[in-house]
């Protein structure tokens, strides 16, 4: 019978009550005294130098308080990218300052070169309007084309980088003679070149900041929609305005999504925390859509081609991959790891292939950054592989399931350490097949073929088999691997006098439903009720300290730091306990809610425990200190390795090119479950942005550099009748073996595992339908191009 | 968006006066000319609201001849209304953009506007519609001229829409992926003296009639009648979302959909 509380139980969101009546807390919702709003004046060219910025009609204004430029912050620091990559011949990769405001020249359409701070929003942007009317920028040709900008050494992004190129990284470099070697003599290889399309992240909340300085104590105030305040603290304090630590505090209320584009600092923190400094008041930035789009960091933008060599059986030998990755106009903060360690380390995917060489190329373009987006890099490679897999059956007949069972990595194998420096710990790759075969009633699939041909629809299936490495990170090991920062999160448990108890956690809830699922693992640790523990997040003055949710993390990571001081408060409850009832602390067991003295009636509830702490009048004061408060630092031993097998089937008109996903099954191992609503709710969410990124999402930039996807009349986002009623199942379960929770993370998986059943269902029913010269399309398959292949 | 002073005329001789002001503007549903404001694209002096005056409101008609539309109805209203009378272009009226698009978008507002990838400008020249003014008649051949572009002079409102109700009729739409107007939309009418053919979304030159189908389909109204005709696609939109040789090829196949629907 399933539980109604605790571990495992499918408690309701508690936080979506205020989201869903329209009381959360944003910060565009915050209205403090006395504030001004600013405004970003940004670049219409995607190229420029700045000749000159007249900011004197613009400051003449009404109600017009102060005009920034990129001058007066051309002496702070600039934001830095968080890992340093090496290229193949050792260098370091190239990493041009980014600075607050574009300074000398202007690099991307939506590069902010000036700001405007007035008493009124109108008044800013009228005034902002002004000055870029003042403004000369000599236009210079855009680079847009990757390809294109790694050739030409006469055209550059940064003046200094000649080839415009931040790196070029093996992986692993000194495989890549042996890979070559069975390339050289396989009996059978398979190309494929494709495009991983750049996305738009378009939360549902646009970025917003608020800067406060208070003169009395020199203190500042960044309230801001970060997915991680602590880091957001660090970089602006330590990197670019060069505040200490402690003089900032960094806020992010309720956020209204991020998928990563909200792990970054942008200038516009920056920009109000300075503004704010010089004015004596607080100052307001939020984006409208427009700027959302055109300066949010972007996701994805891979052009690869990957060759795959095997056996004629199907037998993997080895995979090789060039790939060029667009890190647009700057280096965003995770900008370099994205590409290289959360993508070509994961390019062995679950199979046990003894050989993989994974080239990286990244290129500076005229473009908005490009960064982490749900998923981060296992998208890339597990819709690379997934893809070459899929034209090797067809070019080999080979049946797409049989391929995937004689490669697996079996159970028998763990740990097992793949060609690209992972060592996955655990796994069943045959259980969540046979599970999404299942569940997706393949055997009955030429039954549903035939009655969508007298519809007149070409009907396909599409597999995917995936594994992402998430719970990020051991910080040691991404240390070797270039990462500035570590990757443990940390967590306070305060459990007050009267027994209720507020947890204080680094990770940042944006959706994910942390204030749910926490207390859920609280209360079974602990014997109380859910409604009794409440969590606190996102305020740098107030939890300890925390890395933020990206990666899949926050459970896999945050919440074993949680679980970790609940440890430590049982521990000191029992030697309370043992005081109390006059026994042996080694005596004292603790269970649902009471710490009992063994083969004893006696014992003493949690609630009892906890007022004692805080009256200690019958307390052992010298050698306990009192009060009941526990904190505790996590650091992963290793990634975490979900895992699972999707199933996509689409019609096809081929008339119009039009593609419907008409069933979309999930088998998932993402180990122990704390709430399995939340889990489907993560892998609808998760597979809904991957339909979208297979079907509809097109970043388009022109020659010039201007972006034609500006806005949602020409940007598709998925909407619900884009997409199928799922099928979830997450019953095959190995517990991640290295931390105690056993738990993997389940937010980025359907959104690495669905784009490749998409596209593969697509070329099946092209293929069935007897329209076989067609082996590959680009995302977004849309009807257009689906048109044009069929017809082309 | 830039401050404006709002009027809202309850008479139609009373709007006229208000956008003969230097820097007027009429204003229907807004569901273009507000996000054109927003967006700081437009900046009008005076908005001249349209939608408090009683005789451009509501749908009216006799069954089998004809059904007169109000300009500054609603789409919502018009999908409700006119299904009696018109039921094709009830329907299309019913599928563009949302809800909240169809309770303030107006059938005036659409066709003054005469965005290329509307669905209204189809149904009015397919159907051979009058658009009525404050000053004239103007028939539906005669009023589209372009891309934004129509036959109406500076300040003269549209009034009222005369529909001729024919025999059979039906549109169909693909949609952009992305705003949902029509990638390709036609609209096929056939009435006792002949079928008439109006393409949306397509063409570089706005909505326009394909006569080498209306022939075939008047001789053999059957979807298989244009099956081997090709639209001409020198004259397609290419873009993002599809070549000119994609939207020809719409133009086809959504034309035989629409004669099987009809």
């Amino acid at each position: 019978m399933p539980k109604d509380s605790g571990i495992g139980a499918a408690s309701k969101r508690r936080e979506d009550v205020r989201f869903l009546t329209g009381r959360g807390v944003y910060t565009d919702d915050l209205k403090i005294q006395a504030q001004a709003h600013a405004v970003m004046v940004r670049s219409a060219v995607a190229h420029g130098r700045i000749v000159s910025v007249d900011t004197s009609a613009a400051a003449a204004m009404p109600g017009v308080l102060a005009v920034f430029t990129g001058e007066d912050f051309k002496d702070v620091g600039g934001n830095p990218a968080g890992w340093l990559i090496k290229s193949r011949n050792g260098e370091p990769m190239r990493e041009p300052k980014r600075p607050v405001l574009a300074h000398g020249k202007v690099r991307h359409v939506g590069d902010a070169y000036a700001a405007v701070v007035a008493e009124t929003y109108q008044q800013a942007r009228d005034a902002a309007q002004q000055l870029a009317d003042d403004t000369v920028i000599e236009e210079l040709p855009a680079i847009i084309d990757m390809k294109a900008a790694a050739a030409d050494a006469s055209n550059r992004v940064h003046d200094e980088i000649p080839d415009n190129i931040c790196f070029d990284w093996g992986w692993i470099e000194d495989n890549r003679a042996a890979v070559d070697a069975v390339f050289a003599k396989a009996p059978h290889v398979t190309t494929l070149e494709l495009v991983n399309n750049r996305l738009v992240p378009n939360a549902m909340e646009p970025r917003a900041s608020i800067g406060e300085y208070f003169p009395g104590t020199g203190d500042y105030k960044l309230t801001t929609t970060s997915q991680n305040p602590h880091l957001t603290r660090l970089l602006v304090a330590a990197f670019v305005m060069g505040i200490p630590e402690n003089k900032l505090t960094v806020v992010a209320p309720d956020v209204g999504g991020g998928f990563g584009s909200k792990i970054y600092h942008y200038g516009e923190e920056a920009l109000v925390l300075a503004a704010a400094k010089k004015l004596g008041r607080a100052v307001r930035w939020t984006a409208e859509r427009s700027e959302s789009f055109l300066s949010d960091a972007h996701g994805r933008d891979h052009v690869t081609k990957i060759e795959l060599a095997c056996e004629k059986d199907g037998t993997f030998l080895a995979f090789r991959t060039e790939t060029y990755a667009n890190v647009g106009a700057y280096l965003s903060n995770f900008s370099t790891a994205t590409p290289t360690f959360l993508h070509g380390t994961l390019m062995a995917g679950p199979y046990k292939v003894p050989h993989v060489y994974v080239n990286v190329k990244t290129i500076f373009t005229n473009t908005a950054p490009v960064d982490a987006y749900r998923g981060a890099g296992r998208p890339e490679a597990t819709f690379s592989l997934e893809r070459v897999i899929d034209k090797m059956c067809r070019e080999l007949s080979l049946d797409p399931f049989e391929v995937r069972r004689k490669n697996f990595i079996t159970t028998d194998m763990f740990p097992y350490t793949t060609p690209v420096g992972l060592a996955y710990d655990t796994g069943d790759y045959h259980a969540t097949l046979d599970k999404v075969i299942q569940i997706a009633d393949v055997s009955g699939f030429e039954m549903r073929r035939q009655a969508s041909a007298s519809k007149g629809k070409l009907r396909g299936m599409g597999l995917s088999t995936w594994i992402e490495a998430c719970g990020i990170a051991p910080s040691h090991l991404v240390g070797v691997l270039g990462s500035r920062v570590g990757l443990y999160d940390a967590a306070t448990v305060r459990v007050n006098a009267t027994g209720n108890i507020s947890v204080m956690v680094g990770a940042h809830s944006h959706g994910q439903g942390h204030e749910t699922v926490f207390p859920q693992i609280v209360a079974e640790r602990l014997g109380v009720p859910e409604s009794a523990v409440e969590i606190v997040h996102g305020d740098t003055s107030k939890i300890p300290f925390g890395m933020g949710s990206y990666g899949s993390r926050s459970l896999a990571v945050c919440g074993v730091a949680m679980n970790k001081a609940i440890d430590k408060i049982v521990a000191k409850g029992r030697k309370i306990a043992a005081h109390m009832l006059e026994a042996s602390e080694d005596d004292i067991t603790f269970a649902d809610g009471k710490f009992s003295v063994a083969g004893t009636d006696k014992a003493k509830t949690f609630g009892e425990i906890a007022f004692s702490a805080y009256v200690p009048h019958n307390y052992p004061l010298e050698t306990l200190e009192p009060g009941l408060e526990e904190t505790a630092f996590y650091d992963p031993a290793n990634f975490t390795y979900p895992a699972g097998a999707y199933i996509c089937e689409v019609e096809v008109d081929a008339d119009t090119g039009k593609v419907d996903v008409v069933a979309f099954h999930c088998a998932d191992d993402f180990g122990n479950i704390m709430n399995p609503m939340i889990v489907e709710g993560q892998v609808h969410g998760g597979v809904g942005q991957g339909i979208g990124q297979a079907l509809l999402e097109n970043t388009s930039y022109d020659e010039n550099g201007q972006l034609l996807t500006g806005s949602f009349m020409d940007y598709a986002m998925p909407r619900a009748d884009d997409v199928p009623f799922y099928n979830v199942d997450y019953s095959c379960q190995t517990p991640c073996t290295h931390n105690p929770l056993g738990v993997k993370g389940c937010g980025e998986a359907g959104a690495i595992g669905s784009p490749p059943a998409v596209v593969n269902a697509v070329i099946d029913a092209l293929h069935r339908g007897g329209i076989t010269h067609v082996d590959h399309i680009n995302m977004p398959v849309s009807p257009g191009r689906v048109w044009q292949a069929i017809n082309g | 968006m830039h401050n404006f002073e709002f009027v809202k005329p309850a008479s139609v001789a009373e709007a006229v006066k208000a956008l003969s002001a230097g820097g007027a503007q009429a204003l229907s549903g807004g569901q273009t000319l507000m996000p054109t404001m927003k967006q700081r694209l437009a900046a009008p002096d005076v908005l001249v609201s349209l939608t408090g005056i009683a005789e451009m409101q509501g749908v009216s008609g006799r069954a089998g001849a004809s059904v007169t539309i109000g300009a500054a109805t609603t789409h919502a209203t018009v999908a409700r209304e006119a299904a009696a009378f018109y039921p094709a272009l009830a329907a299309l009226a019913g599928g563009i953009g949302d809800p909240a698009v169809r309770n303030r978008g107006t059938i005036g507002g659409s066709l003054a506007n005469n965005d290329p990838a509307a669905c209204y400008p189809s149904a009015v020249l397919a159907s051979g519609a009058t658009i009525v003014t404050n000053a004239r008649e103007i028939a539906a051949d005669d009023y589209f001229q372009g891309l934004f572009s129509t036959a109406l002079d500076e300040g003269e409102i549209i009034t009222k829409v005369v529909f001729p109700i024919p025999q059979k009729a039906a549109y169909v739409k693909f949609n952009q992926p992305a705003s949902r107007f029509a990638l390709t939309g036609v609209f096929v009418a056939k009435f006792a003296d002949g079928v008439r053919v109006a393409v949306t979304g397509a063409s570089n030159d706005g909505v326009f009639r394909w006569t080498e189908a209306e022939a075939a389909l008047s001789a053999d109204f059957r979807p298989e009648a244009v099956a081997g005709l090709t639209a001409d696609a020198g004259a397609m939109i290419g873009d993002l979302h599809g070549t000119p040789e994609y939207r020809a090829a719409l133009v086809r196949v959504l034309t035989g959909r629409a004669v099987a629907a009809a």
